[in-house]
């Protein structure tokens, strides 16, 4: 029978399933941070168990690290917040009493968990992923079942190497003809998710596909997948290509000699069958997707740059005219304004969705030359980890943003969730290239805007938003 | 886990469509290494005035008194009543312990996020799935009676209202079997470590590359 991506990768992990098709599913890479793993650790001391295979385990400091270079280079000493520094330390602890693989704060290597997995080749095509984390999904760009989990399945899989799951159905999501220059694999998502909705994605598997996601780079791949989670899709897959296994080629953890040749003979039949069956297709036209800005806050509030904040008043679901009044009050934002002249305080370039060295080129391409406006009071950049920032220092690129008056920080999540000191003020306004847009994600009464690096840095050096297609005619 | 098997409780009613786990447990409490503790900091930016940090005496901040937790006749509630798409955004199985701590035992919703959703029936939590129109009932009967209470029947798959109405729900079996025994799921694929042992050595003849790197 003819079978989806998600299909295939599924039946090659079930290890058994109940009558009522509740599965334990296999897992081969399991990544792990400082935030959502403490309580696992623990879980297995008090019960007396023992990884099941820590070999498949890789972890690293994220979420909590802080991003200044003062801060930096000398381990946990320079973390200021006393409960953010003890967990990070609870994190050492146990990756040194558990033995596993772990890439500390002052290793190059340390990153986002997110970004670190491909970066290091440990993400893999065929793979079953899991990270305590939702984000967990950007890691299905390669051809992977990637799913977030909570602490109790990081447990699980800690002590069993299984997930018990019961599968989810099929979406298929083509993005069809090209997107116009200007356009990013953020504007899609973003427009992706206006289109089906935050929850639209729900208890589906989501496979991305088409002409438009066939052309984005593993980088513009991986921003797409990332945010199949704000589209309610614990998981979001797109097929392996020659641009995956280029990608994957070389790198530290990913198969050598001949076990390359097999593996990529293996990984080429990873896509779905012409003639599979989803339970849900739903089409875009790329030519039609602009440059997005979110507007609410939740990730489905999202229009083009170009059009004007919505009026609840024209909605004719009650829960949903509701929720969009509450959003605009919240955001400090009237119907009707127009997109491009809502002016932003700060500017930030980061996190698992676009902190890749791809997404810090775009950026830096409309800051080159250019100066962060008087009025706005931060723009920071904050590269995915050690090896993307240095890789953009080679390039040059932290000039181009220190010249122009960015701050240019280190590795870790930052203001996406603002659990370090990178955090909004109540009321502040930020363009940012983050995921979520939830109320006080970004610091309690922050007000965020979700957009592409090039749009982010576009705002940074107007004040405002503007069509990244446009800014060329004003500056010149 | 604590057993989840009848459970009659006052409801709270929390009218809003896409409740993420944000705003159930905000960033700064995760840094805990600790499950338990979150309950006074749940839904912390919309129960108290002022923002707040780890480490303070949540008992001494100053309270939100629109917020429907703070209100009198929410006292004690032990069934959250929510809208849509309740629990979406981040994977934090806090937000979790956060409403348990708190007292709540179960959820009655139209829809979960699917990591929410798996995360509560791990810690003794039941999220219900009720039709969005039979929510929307309960909305109303909640706001117009104080003291509303509901029961719930795990076994029979059963809400019960106290004029009599009862309304059922689906719930996985295995969900079920192992919140009714209150058992530790762990402990129960470790029964099937052959299996696990056995798959492993399929997978490498088939797919070595898994398992050569570090």
């Amino acid at each position: 029978m003819a079978r989806t991506l998600y299909d295939k990768i599924w039946d090659a992990h079930v290890v058994r399933e109940e009558e009522d098709g509740t599965a334990l599913l296999y897992i081969d890479r399991h990544l792990v941070h400082e935030v959502t793993s403490p309580q696992a650790f623990e879980g297995l001391r008090l019960a007396g168990r023992d990884l099941w295979r820590k070999e498949s385990i890789l972890a690293v400091p994220d979420h909590n690290v802080p991003t200044t270079q003062a801060d930096r280079g000398n381990g946990t000493q320079g973390i200021s917040d006393p409960v953010a520094k003890i967990q990070i330390e609870t994190l050492n602890n146990n990756c040194e009493s558990f033995q596993i693989n772990e890439f500390d704060m002052d290793d190059v290597r340390q990153g986002i968990v997110h970004v670190i997995g491909p970066e290091q080749g440990a993400t893999l095509p065929g793979m079953t992923v899991v990270c305590g984390d939702s984000h967990t999904s950007t890691h299905g760009a390669f051809g992977a079942l990637a799913h977030g989990i909570g602490t109790s399945e990081v447990e699980h899989v800690m002590a069993t190497q299984c997930l018990i799951q019961k599968k989810m159905k099929n979406m298929l999501v083509s993005v069809d003809g090209r997107v116009g220059g200007g356009v990013t694999a953020k504007d899609i998502v973003l427009a992706i998710i206006g289109e089906i909705g935050t929850a639209g994605g729900t208890g589906y598997a989501i496979e991305f596909s088409g002409e438009a996601i066939q052309a984005l780079s593993m980088e513009g791949r991986m921003t797409v997948c990332n945010m199949a989670i704000e589209a309610g899709a614990r998981a979001g897959l797109i097929a392996v290509d020659d641009t995956t296994i280029e990608y994957i080629k070389g790198r530290p953890f990913a198969p050598q000699n001949e076990l390359w040749d097999k593996a990529i003979a293996a990984w080429r039949d990873l896509k779905s069958d012409e003639d599979a069956v989803f339970d849900q297709v739903v089409r875009l036209d790329a030519a039609k997707i602009e440059p997005q800005v979110t507007w609410g806050t939740s990730p489905e509030m999202v229009v083009s740059v170009n059009a004007t904040v919505p009026d609840p008043a024209r909605e004719v679901d009650g829960v949903k005219s509701n929720s969009m009044q509450v959003a605009l009050e919240y955001m400090g934002l009237q119907a009707g304004q127009p997109v491009d002249e809502i002016s932003v305080d700060k500017v930030f370039i980061g996190s698992c969705t676009n902190s890749r060295i791809e997404d810090i080129r775009e950026a830096a391409a409309i800051a080159r030359g250019g100066k962060v406006a008087d009025s706005v009071k931060l723009a920071m950049v904050v590269p995915g980890s050690g090896l993307v920032k240095q890789q953009a220092e080679a390039e040059g690129l932290d000039r181009v943003f220190l010249d122009a008056g960015f701050e240019w920080r280190e590795p870790g999540c930052s203001m996406c969730l603002a659990m370090n000191a990178d955090r909004l003020e109540p009321g502040e306004r930020c363009a940012s290239t983050s995921n979520r847009n939830f109320e006080g994600r970004q610091g309690q009464g922050g007000r965020t805007h979700l957009v592409s690096p090039a749009m982010a840095a576009a705002a940074a050096i107007t004040g405002h938003f503007i069509d990244v297609r446009k800014l060329g005619e004003q500056h010149g | 886990m604590d057993k989840f098997t009848v459970h009659q409780g006052l409801v709270v009613p929390l009218d809003r469509s896409n409740v993420d786990t944000d705003a159930i447990i905000p960033k700064q409490y995760l840094k805990s290494i600790s499950r338990s503790g979150f309950g006074p900091t749940l839904f912390d930016d919309w129960r108290y005035l002022e923002s707040g940090e780890p480490g303070m005496d949540h008992s001494k901040r100053p309270l939100n008194t629109d917020f429907v937790l703070n209100q009198p006749r929410y006292q004690g509630a032990s069934i959250l009543l929510a809208r849509e798409n309740f629990g979406c955004g981040s994977s934090r199985e806090h937000a979790v312990w956060a409403l348990t701590d708190y007292g709540i035992r179960a959820v009655i919703a139209p829809s979960y996020a699917d990591i929410f959703f798996n995360n509560s029936f791990k810690n003794g939590l039941l999220p219900i799935v009720l039709s969005e129109d039979t929510v929307d009932s309960l909305f109303k009967a909640v706001s117009s009676r104080e003291g509303y209470q509901l029961t719930i029947d795990l076994e029979r798959q059963q809400v019960t209202t106290p004029s009599g109405e009862i309304y059922g729900f689906e719930v996985d079996e295995f969900r079920k079997y192992c919140l009714l025994k209150g058992l530790d799921d762990i402990g129960l694929t470790l029964q099937h470590a052959d299996a696990i042992h056995r798959y492993e050595e399929r997978r490498k003849q088939e797919a070595p590359w898994l398992f050569a790197s570090g």
